[in-house]
């Protein structure tokens, strides 16, 4: 299944891109699976993707063929 | 349109003007307008950027404005975020409501920046005499947003 992925602020510096295309192996179905998968790339996103990391997961839709999941730190405007 | 993401300055002036024309309903206006600081956590702030998510940002504002809505006896609400480069004394932000009587305007304002503060996706990232830096969430702006679940 592939699957669009968006970062933003910290992550998204931290990873060094703001979005990519991915074509997710058979196993990994859920946003949490994702962020596994990501973090298993090692250096900045085993840190940035990091399990003890505050992180909010967005995702459009349930995970299906078209979705965009976006990483991000919880938010600050206002 | 009641959700602006927008770089250019607002008038607040001009806007609450808008918000109430043509409709001798109104009886009261409240409007909240945050404004960027020079001082964070101790540290001077030169500048600082907001970042957002494009499209998932109006969502979350308009789902934010239909809550107030639903919850409070309101006439209309507005909100303008400003996002990229902002320096010190700069407006941030604007929501303006509309009812008959204040209770119901102040409730839906206060609800609304609460809500936004910690649900809709924008960050901030200072530029410090030590460096740039992310803004980290804070713990009180997410109590300030649970005291609207207990009443």
């Amino acid at each position: 299944m592939q699957i669009q992925l968006r970062f933003f602020a910290s992550v998204r510096e931290a990873v060094g891109t703001a979005q990519e295309s991915l074509e997710l192996p058979a196993d990994v179905t859920t946003a949490g699976q994702v962020r596994d998968y990501l973090r298993s790339r090692g250096g900045p996103w085993a840190e940035a993707l990091a399990e003890g990391r505050s992180l909010r997961i967005a995702c459009n839709q349930q995970m299906a063929e078209g979705c965009e999941l976006a990483f991000f730190p919880p938010v600050t405007g206002g | 349109m009641a959700v602006r993401v927008q770089t250019q300055d607002f008038d607040l002036t001009t806007e609450i003007s808008a918000l109430r024309a043509n409709t001798p309903k109104v009886g009261a206006v409240v409007s909240f307008v945050g404004t960027v600081r020079d001082l964070n956590e101790g540290e001077h702030v030169a500048e600082m950027e907001l970042e957002h998510y494009p499209g998932m940002t109006e969502k979350a504002l308009e789902d934010i404005v239909a809550q107030a809505k639903s919850r409070w006896d309101i006439f209309e609400a507005l909100v303008i975020h400003r996002v990229g480069p902002l320096k010190p004394l700069e407006q941030i932000v604007l929501v303006a409501v509309t009812s008959a009587h204040r209770g119901e305007a102040f409730d839906a304002c206060e609800f609304i920046i609460d809500y936004l503060k910690t649900q809709a996706p924008f960050w901030k990232k200072e530029q410090t005499p030590t460096g740039a830096r992310w803004v980290d969430a804070r713990v009180s702006d997410d109590e300030a947003m649970a005291k609207w679940a207990q009443r």
